[in-house]
């Protein structure tokens, strides 16, 4: 295979990756909803923690993000 | 037709300030981007505090949101005694949301997009979280690494785990601001590529169907700001939460 093809495929199996964490990202914010809809005054002390755990999961997507463009651009 | 959505991460060279051995210091656009957000935010709070009106002006109750904004959030997060860190957590997050929103800005420079920039913030936090908790708590430091009330026989892949995570932050601290930063601009660049695209290979037709890319270049950049405001939250808040570990150990 041409190294250039490996490359750009490489990349593409790379984004894969940030799947998981466009899931994990939906349950943190799908549960934050829930869970405000459930009992309204308890939310706005938990937003923190809602960012935080946000922070997190899409650190991951990031990543492997970050893995495709290396291919794509700087290796 | 050829794009470059990374063309606008360029370093460029303004003027030398210094020789140390071999290698000379430039005063790059990077540079010059960073003392105007310097500018931005001493104008904004001095100018905004400087006539102290009970009921506030425009430029006032600037100021004072966002003071109350980043008090509030190190009150929730680190306690009342992560108000001793509060000028480092305010500079920082003030830092970063000016240099993110300035690089909105149509051919302007994105300060935080380059990983050396957030690299150092990370590494200064960091070692303050590292410096303070042992100036702080001495040896008891450490029970960051042992989470009470976890059986005996699985402790050390606990503290392994741990010891690990601790060493993963900064990296994740980086790399979170700095490609968040980068895939933005990356995105917004090659969106609006497409309009030229479609523009210089079909012709009228196609200048007319590059209004679809034109709209959703626009949609990304309000999507832009909101990360922009949000990846300084978020640096500010992770701030405020590993510097609660070097307050509060053992938690």
């Amino acid at each position: 295979m041409e190294p250039a093809a490996a490359k750009l495929i490489g990349a593409g199996i790379a984004c894969i990756g940030m799947g998981g964490a466009g899931v994990g990202v939906g349950v943190i914010f799908g549960n934050y909803l829930a869970a405000a809809v459930r009992n309204p005054s308890a939310a706005q002390g938990q937003f923190g923690n809602l960012i935080f755990g946000f922070a997190v999961t899409e650190a991951l997507g990031i990543f492997s993000l970050l893995i495709a463009l290396l291919l794509l651009f700087a290796l | 037709m050829n794009i470059e959505p990374i063309h606008q991460f360029n370093i460029e060279k303004l003027f030398k300030i210094g020789q140390i051995g071999d290698q000379a210091i430039y005063f790059t656009n990077s540079s010059a981007y960073m003392f105007l957000a310097v500018a931005v935010i001493s104008l904004l709070m001095i100018g905004g505090v400087a006539r102290g009106q009970l009921v506030p002006g425009r430029f006032q109750s600037v100021a004072e949101i966002t003071y109350e904004f980043v008090a509030s959030t190190i009150r929730s997060t680190a306690g009342a005694e992560g108000m001793k860190f509060f000028p480092l957590v305010f500079s920082l997050f003030m830092f970063i949301c000016v240099t993110n929103l300035v690089g909105i800005i149509p051919y302007a420079f994105t300060v935080s997009s380059h990983i050396i920039v957030t690299a150092a913030l990370a590494l200064l936090v960091f070692f303050i979280v590292l410096i303070y908790g042992l100036y702080k708590n001495g040896l008891k430091f450490f029970k960051i690494f042992v989470p009470s009330g976890v059986p005996v026989f699985v402790l050390p892949l606990v503290v392994f785990i741990e010891v690990l995570s601790f060493f993963l932050k900064p990296v994740s601290h980086t790399v979170r601001l700095f490609a968040n930063m980068l895939a933005g601009h990356i995105a917004l660049k090659v969106f609006a590529g497409f309009i030229a695209m479609l523009g210089v290979s079909l012709g009228a037709i196609g200048w007319i169907g590059g209004i679809a890319p034109l709209a959703l270049t626009v949609a990304l950049t309000a999507l832009e700001l909101l990360v922009a405001f949000l990846q300084a939250y978020v640096f500010a808040i992770l701030t405020c939460i590993y510097l609660n570990d070097a307050i509060h150990p053992g938690h």
